[in-house]
Order: structure tokens, then sequence, then C-alpha cells
């Protein structure tokens, strides 16, 4: 008898679990916030005020498909304006990430790394409030024709002041977007 | 006794009065309530007429020329409580059995000196680490006293995440039983360590195989039971404080543990716990960011009248973990820069805050049980219990983020059970049970970080039963089986390139609900059917050795985080990806168990072999370029593997003050499709330990012990190169060479002094790492980055009470 009413607990119990669970919802879709998905960086010369855009866009965040990358051609011996603009796209509109960096100005950093034989300096043309450079703003000097890659780094919280090289300035890379460019 | 008797029966014969026109008869047999045995020489009086009687040896009086009517008897037995029943003679002849209580001296008698805790398995070695090892790792948690025994080891994520691995397995082939409950606390993660505080057990058994069905079918590993105190039936009040104080961490602990029981049987119990550390430091630098900090409560009340008893159970641990500020990196750039450094590449002065990345998880556990034993039946229990699970994952984010978790999960989980222990016959014993579990995952979006784990609701059901024959006095036989489905209804996001990539949108194409673009919904719905089994047997040879055999075919179906897994890992700096198509892992283990016990010498030796099918590995496959650089990507596969292993012990005094013991073990696992070592195996360990005792001396114990932990000579090489874009090299990332073997000694103190007839001080000094060695350990996630703990001298003041 108990035996019975020990197995009718159980069986009650069990409905009202099946009866708890909740219905079928389906969740929200998540829209990573903080996720960058392109670089873009805008090369203006000086002189004949013409600009060069190179960029580096991942939309489908980590993993999935590869980066999709934009080359650039440069002008030997020529001196160009260059702006970084970073976006998460998305999201409509897309949304600038670069107004986020310039907020914590002192906890970020751009680093330029020019690599494979590329003929090239850059600058920094802007600072933060310790008068340290953030990087979003610089000029680009180009020598005689040459080709290589040029890499643009994001640093989170980099040693500052540093010498602008990747192992000086530590931190975390939120960004490391090499893009070919070809100087002729 | 028997003078008491005819005493009784003096004094109560002559006021003995008969009714005329009764003559209805009462057959009795007096049992005892405990054991069901017959008791003799029981007295009983009827009350009323006040006549007396005894049970005769096989416990059976008569009482005739009773009336219809009720009756009260009060049965009295010298080792029993006296107690009065009521008898109603309604037909001419009523039997009735009377079952007494023995008296709580004697009860207390038998749990010290038989085993206070139900078997787990009879096939199985159980091995138990005694209450005193427990306490002495107060502020610790379970994984670290778990490390005690060989052939457990742990997986750490720096050195309080911990988590226990049974013969070269862990995770979700490891069932935690606390308290009679499963935990259900998002045990899938490799960087989640059990939510339970080791404060509350008395108890703890390891079964290194899933041979325990009842708690488990799928316990690849094996299943560790953490058990409370068993409160004896006294009127008592009584309770125990543990003080720590520990000088790596600068931090301490504190445990008070109250509990009340009646001669009735109701008893309740409150306790708590509070656990605080700052940093933790290695030999040559501090830990950054690895404090730690946790909170538990529980409380029981029950009432045990050994034919029944009723539980509540209630407990909650909240924690807060830092997790290396140094292991928080970019991408493989940031990951060979921080291999290659000999120091952890962020380093900053003591502190006791708990900054970014930091884990902090809340569980709740609530169980009602009750149980109840019937004569021709058995006993009946039956669990009902929830459970209530939310992790937070803090990361280093930026702007409006910076304090929002980038993982907050909710798993919530409903269990009921209906379990019959019955003796067949007199050597056959029968274990059977049905099992029901509701669990839903719930991900908060609002965290802007896409889900790790989905949202899912998952059913389960399941069956057992498990008989124990004993053949002959030496020789026992066990045999079981146990059946579980499982239906898991899911919600996922996938992105819509990762889901093409896998095949997925040729294989699965109507588990898409919904096209968002660049994600897609989709609603997979699972269902798994588990076997599992075991047949062993235990045969004594004599009162010295002991033979095990085991066989235990368990069957597990894939978690959550193997399914689904998406995305990248921060604490561990790669991109992890499930598998929707998974089918259930099968093991099938063989253990052999030698056991000597004499007061010479003792051994166990405990040989064991692990077939898996549809082994659930995780492991590095290829590199994939981000806009973050590049990142090396793991993922879940499924293959054959085969674990075999040794577990030695051995111990035997050397002169009648000093005792020597030593432990080894070794386990070697191999990935047989593709011939190559499985990835994180622990390495072979030997501990040898010299303990003199001078009892005399308020009972001072002086321990030292030395560990030596083997270096892994058997990985699979998943190395990788990532191109450095200063250098315009390609650099390796070694992420696969293990560390060196290292050598730690420990150093144990401890004193008994008594306070008062009813309270005892114990005082313990335990130093580890006492030569403050540096030294890595291939199971712990942040080798990469650091060394493991320098010497740590830990105080610990026991009161009980």
């Amino acid at each position: 008898m108990k035996t019975i009413k020990l197995l009718s607990i159980l069986f009650i119990s069990s409905i009202l679990l099946q009866s708890c669970s909740n219905d079928d919802d389906t969740p929200e879709e998540v829209n990573e916030e903080e996720l960058i998905t392109t670089l873009i960086a805008t090369l203006r010369d000086a002189s004949t005020g013409s600009s060069v855009t190179l960029t580096f866009r991942d939309l489908d965040g980590d993993g999935g498909d590869d980066p999709v990358v934009t080359p650039g051609t440069l002008a030997a011996n020529t001196t160009y304006n260059g702006t970084i603009q970073v976006l998460n796209e998305t999201e409509t509109p897309a949304e600038d990430i670069t107004l986020e960096v310039l907020e914590e100005d002192d906890e970020h950093q751009f680093l330029y790394v020019i690599g494979g034989g590329l003929n090239a300096t850059t600058e920094y043309t802007d600072a933060d409030g310790d008068g340290n450079p953030i990087g979003v703003t610089f000029n680009l000097t180009t020598g005689d024709a040459s080709s290589g890659t040029l890499t643009f780094i994001l640093r989170h919280e980099p040693t500052k002041p540093n010498d602008g090289t990747p192992a000086s300035a530590g931190g975390e890379t939120d960004i490391s977007a090499p893009i070919p460019v070809n100087v002729q | 006794m028997r003078i008491i008797a005819l005493v009784l029966l003096c004094l109560y014969s002559n006021l003995t009065l008969y009714s005329q026109d009764c003559n209805y008869t009462l057959e009795g047999k007096i049992i005892d309530l405990h054991d069901g045995t017959a008791l003799s020489g029981a007295t009983i009086i009827v009350v009323g007429p006040e006549t007396a009687y005894l049970s005769d040896l096989d416990g059976k009086f008569i009482v005739n020329g009773l009336c219809n009517q009720e009756y009260k008897l009060q049965i009295s037995h010298p080792e029993c409580n006296t107690k009065v029943f009521t008898v109603s003679m309604n037909t001419e002849i009523v039997t009735k059995a009377f079952r007494i209580e023995h008296h709580l001296e004697e009860l207390n008698q038998i749990t010290i000196s038989g085993n206070a805790y139900a078997t787990k398995s009879e096939t199985l070695l159980e091995n138990t680490i005694s209450q005193e090892i427990v306490e002495s790792y107060s502020n610790g948690s379970l994984g670290d006293v778990l490390n005690t025994l060989s052939g457990v080891s742990s997986l750490n994520t720096g050195n309080t995440v911990v988590k226990p691995v049974i013969n070269g397995l862990h995770s979700s082939r490891v069932t935690i039983i606390n308290n009679g409950v499963r935990m259900q606390d998002q045990e899938w993660g490799a960087e989640h360590a059990p939510n339970i505080d080791l404060n509350t057990a008395s108890n703890i058994t390891v079964l290194k195989g899933a041979s325990a069905l009842q708690y488990s079918g799928d316990a690849v590993g094996g299943v560790v039971v953490s058990e409370p105190l068993r409160v004896a039936l006294k009127d008592s009040l009584f309770g125990k404080t543990i003080l720590t104080a520990a000088s790596n961490g600068r931090g301490g602990s504190i445990t008070s543990t109250l509990t009340k029981s009646y001669e009735n049987g109701w008893f309740a119990s409150l306790q708590g716990t509070l656990k605080r550390f700052g940093d933790f430091e290695a030999p040559d630098y501090v830990l950054s960011n690895t404090g730690f900090f946790e909170r538990d409560a529980s409380i029981r009340v029950g009432l045990n009248r050994i034919s029944y008893g009723v539980e509540g159970y209630y407990s909650i641990f909240k924690n807060k973990i830092g997790i290396l500020r140094a292991s928080h990196l970019g991408g493989a750039e940031d990951q060979v820069v921080a291999i290659n450094s000999e120091r952890p590449l962020i380093i900053r002065d003591f502190t006791y805050d708990i900054d970014v990345p930091r884990q902090e998880v809340t569980h709740h556990l609530a169980k009602i049980s009750a149980f109840k034993k019937f004569d021709n039946l058995g006993k009946v229990s039956f669990q009902y219990n929830f459970q209530k699970n939310n992790r937070f994952e803090f990361d280093i984010r930026r702007g409006d983020d910076a304090d929002k978790a980038s993982v907050d999960l909710e798993l919530t989980t409903h269990d009921i059970a209906l379990d019959l222990l019955s003796d067949l016959s007199e050597n056959t014993t029968l274990k059977t049970g049905i099992t029901g579990v509701y669990q839903s995952n719930f991900a908060d979006p609002t965290t802007g970080v896409r889900r790790l784990i989905p949202d899912y609701d998952m059913y389960k059901f399941g069956g057992y039963g498990v008989v124990d024959f004993t053949l002959s006095e030496n020789l026992l036989l066990e045999g079981g089986l146990r059946f579980d489905y499982t239906y898991m209804d899911v919600f996922k996001f996938y992105r819509t390139s990762l889901w093409e990539e896998r095949g997925y949108d040729e294989l699965f194409p109507e588990l898409v609900i919904e096209d968002l673009g660049d994600q897609l919904l989709t609603n997979p719905e699972l269902t798994f059917n588990n076997f599992s089994g075991t047949v062993g047997a235990t045969y004594r040879f004599n009162d010295i050795y002991n033979l095990f055999f085991n066989y235990a075919l368990a069957s597990r179906a894939p978690n959550a985080s193997e399914l689904f897994s998406e995305g990248l890992h921060h604490s561990a700096s790669r991109i992890e990806l499930g598998d929707l198509r998974f089918n259930s892992e099968v093991s099938q283990k063989i253990s052999l168990t030698l056991q000597r016990n004499a007061s010479n010498y003792s051994f166990t030796v405990n040989p064991y072999i692990n077939f898996i099918e549809d082994f659930i590995v995780i492991e590095p496959t290829s590199v994939q370029q981000t806009i973050r650089g590049n990142f090396q990507v793991w993922e879940y596969r499924q293959t054959q593997a085969s674990l075999v292993g040794v577990d030695i012990n051995f111990e035997t005094p050397l002169t009648s003050q000093l005792d020597f013991d030593t432990q080894f073990d070794i386990v070697k696992g191999r990935d047989k499709t593709r011939d190559l070592p499985l990835i994180n195996m622990p390495a072979a360990t030997l501990k040898n330990r010299l303990q003199y005792n001078m009892p005399k001396i308020k009972n001072l114990q002086l321990s030292l012990q030395s560990e030596y932990v083997f270096r892994q000579n058997e990985f699979p090489d998943t190395n990788f190169e990532v191109f450095i874009p200063q250098t315009e090299t390609f650099e390796v990332v070694d992420v696969s060479t293990p560390p060196d073997a290292y050598h730690l000694l420990h150093f144990g103190a401890n004193m008994d002094f008594k306070v008062n007839s009813k309270s005892n001080l114990n005082f313990g000094l335990r130093i580890t790492n006492l030569l403050d060695t540096s030294y890595r350990n291939y199971l712990n996630r942040l080798r990469y980055y650091a060394d493991d703990l320098g010497r740590n001298i830990q105080l610990n003041i026991k009161i009980n009470y």
C-alpha cells in the first residue's frame, strides 16, 4: 500500500516537473558586443590629397571564414597622413570601435610593424592625456619602390611609454592585421 | 536478565485479572528493529490485566484469554528501549510482530565497529578518505584531498580550480555524489571545479570505476561519494570548529558544524565555512590575481528511526576565484611571448583584491529524502533534489562591457529517485531503482558575448538493478544493469560560416528554424540510449588476503560542451569547436585488486585496463587567422582509446612508533585510431611517507612525505607555428612539451589536547613544498605561464565540543 503511495508521489512529481518546464520560447540572438570585424586604414597623400584605403575585414569573428584583406599601392618617397578606423560591422549601423579606443586612450595603443622588405617608416601624430601616442592617426613615409606587409596591431593595456615595438609594448593583442602593401 | 523477568512476573502476577467469555489469542514475535533478528527474553506486559510474559528463544510469545478489544502491550528487553504497542484483538487469533529498538549504546558500537556507511560496490575496492584527513584539508578543495589517494590526480587551473582525475579521466567522466545527490554543476568544463564544500563531508569514498550503478551508468572514470556525518540516536549537542591559517596566499579559513540530536531520532545540523586568500606565491614571484573567496553554508534536519526516516537538506556554495592575470592572452603571437618567457609577463604586488579574469559561482542544493524498511520488501528510499548552478566568468573587456560577465550560465536540475534495497534470500541482496531528471540551461544573452553553451532542456530517465550473491563465506558475486534515456532539446545559434564549413547545411537542413543572415537559429533534438552494466567477484582467501575482480561497462552521452562548443575560449587562448554528430562514449574497464591487511605489512595492488570506444577528446587541429591574430583551433573528436595502469599502496610499521607508507601510480593512455599517446594523461607519481607516533606525548605525530612526480614522456605533439610579423619568421608555439619531473617534501605535525570531559583541541602544522622548489605540473593549465606554489606553512586548530 505504502509502495503504491510512494509510486504515486513519484508519478505526481514527474508530472509537476513536466509542467514546470518552460515553453518553447526561442532564445534571443547575441551579437558579439566587443567584436572587432574591420580595420580600415586611410592613407592620404599630404601633397596631392588622393588617398589609398587598406582594409582587413573578418565579418564572422573568431573562427569561421578567413578574413578578407584589401591591399594597397603607394607612391614612392611620399608622406601619407594615416587614420585608423575600427568597426564592428555585425551591427547595423556599424559600431565605431575607434571611439571606445579613444575614450580609453591610456589603455590602448596601435603599433605599426613594417615587414617583408617594405621600404617605409611611420610616426605617431596623436597623444593620450599623458602625452604618449595612441596611434589612431600617424604619418607614413615611403622610400624607394618595394613591397611587403604593414601589420596594424592594437594592444590593450600596453606598457606606456614604449618604443613602438610589440615586445616593448606588451599588453594583449586586440587586433593583429597584416596587410600587403606595394610601393611603386 | 531472567531474574528481572522473574521479579516482574512476581510483581505483576498477583494483579492478574481474567475476564469471562474472552478466548482470543495473540501470537507475537519480538524482533530487533535494527537487523531483524528474533529477541528472546523480552518481557511483555499486557496493560490492564497486567499479565507478563517472556519471549522464547525464537522471540515468540503467546497470550491467551484476551477479549475482543484493543490492548496496550509494554515490551521491554535488557538491551532495548521499552516501548508500548497497541493491538486490536478483532479475530480469534491475532499474529503480530513487534519491533523494538536497541539502546543507543549498542547502536554506537555497531556504528563504530562496523561500516557506518553503505557499501557502494562489493567488488571494487573502496578508497576511503578518513575524517581526520578531510579535516586537515579544511582550507583546500575536494580535488586537493582526493589527490592524497593513489590513482587520483587533478587537473588544475592555478591552484584553486582543482578537478579530480581518476585513473586518467575527469570532468563528465567522474560522477560526484554529495550527500546522496549527484552534483550537476557544469562539470563538463576543464576549468570548472566541483562546487562542493569539503567541510560538509565526514567521509569521502572513491570508486575507480563505473560499478556503482545506483548513482550513474556514465562514470567512465569513477565515482566520488561525499557523505555527511552520521548522527547517533542520542540526546546530545555537539560541534566542531576548524580554524586554519596559511602563509601562502596569506589567508585562512574557518568552518563550524553544530549538531543537535535526540534519542527519538530527530536531529538537526548547521554548518558554515568561510575561506579567504589573497594572491598565492610561487618561490620567485607573486602569482598575480589568484586570490580566492568562498562562503558556504548548509542545514540538515531529519528523523532517523532505523526502520524509517526523513531528511531535508539545503546547502549553498558561493565562490570567487581569481585566474592568473598573465594567462589571459590575445592570440598566438602573445602566446609565443608568454610561453617563452621564464616568468609570468604580469607580476604585481600582493593583494587580496580579485580582479579580472575571474570566476564567480553559486551552487544551491536542496533535497528531501525518506526511507522506510518493509518486512517482506526491504528498504525503500525516495529522494527529490533541486540544484541551481550559476556561473559567471569575467574577462578583460573594453568600454561599457568592462564590468559585465562574459559567461553567465544558469543550470537548473530537478532529480527524483526511488530505490529499493531488498534481501531476496539470506545470501542474496537486490538493489533496484528508477530515476528521473529534468535539467535546463539558460545562457544569459545580455553578456554581449555569443553563448559558450546553448540554451537547452534535458530529460533523463533511468533504471537499474544490482544483485549481490554471497556464494560461500569467501566468495561474493555481484552483477548489475542500468539503462538511461536522455533527450535534449537545444536552441543554438550557429554562425552561418561554421554551419556550412562543417557540412551541417547538407546533413541537418531541417534543424534551422530561423535564418538571421550571419547566424542561424537551430533546434537540434538529440536522443541517447545508454546501457551500462557490471559483473564482479570478491574472494577472501583468509583474514589477510582479499581479491577483487570487476568488469564495468559504462556508457556516457556526450555533454553540452562536447556537442556545442563554438568560439574563442579566452582562458585557453584557443578556439574550441564541438560536434553535433557525436554519439555516446562506451567504456569497458576491467580492474583487479589484491589486498593484504595485516599488522606487519599491508598493501593493495590495483592494475586495470579501460577500453573506450568513441572516446571524446579535444585536440588542436589547425591555426585560424582572425582580426585579433592567429588562434589555435581545438576540435573535439571521437576515437578508440585505451588506458592501462596500476595503483599501488604499501604500508608497514618499521618500529613500534615509526610507520612507513608508500604510494605509486602510473597510467598509459593511447589513441588507438591514430596510434598516438592521449593528451593530458597524469604523470607517474611516487609518494613515500614516514610517520613518527608518540601517543604518550599528547598523541604527537610527526610526518615527512616525499612526493616525486615523473615527467610525462608520452604526449602527442600538438605544437604549431605562427608567423611573427615583426621578425618575419615562423615561431613554434610549444603547447605540448610536458614540464620536467619534480620532487617535493612535505612536513606534518599533530597534537591533541583535552580541554575538559567534552571538548578536545587538536593542533596541526603542515608545511607543503618544504624546500620551496620551483616546479610546474603537466596537468596544470597555467603551467605555460607560471610556476606552481612555493612553500606553504599552514596551521590548523580544531576544537571538538
